[in-house]
């Protein structure tokens, strides 16, 4: 009777977070499942069953599937672009002798304290046709009038970076920094070139963290719709974008609960891939 | 000073520093061909950062260091064919054991074959054979240790360069370790540098130590001078146990010092003491006595080497009882003395009356300042 009391024990302690974790996470995504087989009636109301409606939708309509493509393609470019920008402040910061590394990190967090909506509203103040690049540009009389830089897919992944690199660099940061000083210093004294050091210790050693990053970067890059709403043009729509188009413009629950799922799935696959390729215990890590 | 050509490292004057703090001045150094130094010092005297001068991970501030007559103060580390084993072991994690002994050889041009077999004789006198496919982190610290010095001696290095290799690894291992570093050092026949503040691993090892304190060398000398000749206090103080008793010079004839030794409180009677030195000491200097704690005998006076034998009684204050020795504090004169005896059958106790012998060539004469006299 003991034992079952104590086997009964773990589960008991568990129950907090296991009810926390149902009432925020499993139950209104059930609520999603099934709300994506209800259909919009012409009325504006939802009604209720099982209907296959959106579904079909999805799987046959190739305007969504072009979405869904391009979003993949447009976070993939992203998290190319953050791997290799991040890498250089993450290694420098990770190298530095200077005393302040703690404020070098504080840096990288403060965006995090604007909105992230405000830190991309500020590209068009950069960017656009009034903005800063075009006001120099015409000054210095490089340009005649004022060149459409906004509203295009590189403006769509510039913002994206912006929003992502922290992650990146925070990620690089942390494997970087775990790696012992003195097995590039033997990699050196066994004959490799700075160069040829960093190539064959430093980068693979930096992998996970590298990884992590990028899975990070994909991740919340293809699940986001602020960016390209804000910096994209007509043709830069992104698949979250089409989420927030049905629920919040058509008023569709149904179909967005179903485009939500479709996401849900293959963000959910990718990440369950990777995972099973690379490890993710780095990515807590770098949080940790 | 010998042929330029049986030197495997030349330090001439050299310095370190880091803004204004002097982390190693006027290094001159020759370590010979085949040679085993051992550089000796507690923890900041600047040990380490010579090491890795001659590596080429530190820059130097000032000086020349010359490995085998070629200056290479401007070489960079991967042009210095040298052999460094780290502290910590520094082996590559991601790679195998094989890829680890291998890593210096693919910048030596070897076809494929040769390398292999080199990896296999490498990891033959490190007595780890079997070990190529697995990863550093399936190894003890000690076989990890093998492997690392296998890494540093595969590429057929100038000189090989240890910094406190046995540091991490425990005390019986250490002892293993050392005979066989030793023994593998001797086999290849190379000159090596070995950083360590263990004094125990630098008698048992070096053919030559040197003693560092605060950046600089305070005595160069075998094993057996450093520890039975210091030249300073330092040295004194940092191997062994020391005794170190004031005193003024009474008399100097023919080599042999006359000493009273400065009675402490108590008012006791002085010590008076002869001490064989080639000092020059003028009547009534004031000199310090350096006595190792087991030169001075406890009842049964050590065999003479022909000059004068020092008696004195004492009263046995402590016994520290270590197995093979004792350790006693004896009160002579006024005087705390240690005196490290092995144990015959009964050690003196507590509150014995004791007399104590030293003879005249144990012990050594520094001036006040803690220096030998020149």
């Amino acid at each position: 009777m003991s034992t079952l009391a104590e086997s009964r024990r773990p589960w008991l302690l568990l129950s907090p977070a296991l009810g926390t974790l149902s009432f925020l996470l499993v139950a209104p995504l059930g609520f999603i499942v099934v709300y994506s087989f209800w259909l919009r009636t012409a009325t504006g109301a939802d009604m209720g069953g099982f209907h296959l409606d959106n579904w079909v939708e999805f799987f046959t309509d190739a305007f969504y599937h072009d979405i869904l493509f391009y979003t993949v393609r447009v976070a993939l470019i992203t998290t190319i672009l953050c791997a290799v920008v991040g890498y250089i402040p993450a290694y420098f910061i990770a190298n530095t002798r200077m005393k302040n590394k703690a404020l070098l990190l504080l840096l990288l967090m403060l965006p995090f304290w604007i909105s992230y909506i405000i830190r991309t509203l500020s590209w068009i103040n950069i960017l656009g046709t009034g903005g800063a690049v075009n006001y120099v540009l015409m000054q210095l009389g490089i340009v005649n009038e004022p060149l459409q830089l906004l509203y295009n897919e590189p403006s769509v992944i510039l913002g994206l970076m912006h929003y992502l690199l922290p992650f990146m660099i925070l990620n690089v940061y942390v494997s970087l920094s775990g790696i012992d000083g003195n097995l590039v210093a033997a990699a050196r004294t066994l004959g490799a070139t700075p160069f040829g050091a960093f190539l064959k210790v430093t980068l693979p050693l930096s992998m996970p963290g590298l990884a992590a990053g990028s899975l990070l970067c994909f991740v919340l890059g293809a699940g986001t719709y602020i960016t390209p709403l804000i910096l994209g043009g007509p043709t830069n729509a992104m698949f979250a974008n089409l989420i927030f188009e049905a629920i919040i413009i058509q008023l569709n629950w149904p179909l967005g609960a179903a485009l939500s799922i479709v996401l849900l799935v293959v963000l959910g696959t990718v990440v369950t891939v990777y995972g099973r390729l690379m490890g993710l215990n780095q990515i807590s890590k770098s949080f940790g | 000073m010998a042929e330029t050509r049986d030197i495997a490292v030349r330090l001439t004057d050299v310095e370190k520093n880091y803004g204004s703090f002097q982390a190693v001045r006027d290094m001159t150094l020759d370590i010979p061909e085949g040679s085993f130094v051992t550089l000796l010092g507690p923890s900041g005297c600047g040990k380490t950062t010579t090491l890795r001068m001659i590596a080429g991970l530190e820059s130097i501030t000032a000086g020349e260091i010359a490995i085998k007559g070629r200056r290479v103060n401007e070489v960079p580390i991967h042009k210095r064919n040298l052999g460094v084993v780290f502290q910590n072991y520094a082996l590559f994690p991601h790679m195998s054991i094989a890829d680890n002994v291998a890593f210096g050889l693919k910048y030596r041009k070897l076809n494929k074959t040769d390398a292999r077999e080199k990896v296999r004789r490498a990891l033959q006198m490190v007595r780890l054979p079997h070990v190529e496919d697995r990863f550093p982190g399936q190894l003890s610290g000690g076989q990890q240790q093998r492997i690392a010095l296998a890494r540093a001696i595969v590429i057929e290095p100038d000189v090989l360069l240890l910094d406190e290799p046995l540091s991490a690894l425990d005390a019986n291992l250490r002892e293993d370790m050392r005979v066989e570093l030793k023994r593998i050092q001797r086999e290849l026949g190379i000159a090596t540098v070995f950083v360590t503040h263990d004094q125990g691993e630098a008698l048992a090892m070096s053919d030559k130590v040197v003693v560092m304190s605060d950046g600089q060398m305070e005595q160069i000398g075998t094993p057996e001078d450093v520890y039975n000749r210091p030249t300073s206090r330092f040295v004194a103080s940092f191997l062994g146990n020391s005794n170190f008793l004031g005193a003024t010079v009474e008399d100097v004839t023919d080599g042999l010092v006359t000493l009273a030794v400065k009675p402490g409180e108590g008012g006791a009677m002085p010590i008076r003491l002869s001490i064989a030195s080639n000092g020059r000491f003028r009547k009534g200097e004031a000199v310090q006595i350096v006595i190792r704690a087991e030169r001075l005998c406890i009842g049964r006076a050590p065999e003479s080497r022909g000059g004068p034998m020092n008696t004195f009684e004492g009263v046995v204050t402590n016994v520290d009882y270590q197995g093979l020795n004792a350790r006693y504090f004896v009160e002579a004169g006024g005087q705390k003395l240690q005196v490290i005896n092995p144990i015959d059958q009964h050690p003196a106790r507590e509150g014995d009356r004791v007399t104590l012998h030293l003879r005249s060539e144990d012990a050594v004469i520094l001036d006040d300042t803690g220096h030998v006299h020149h």
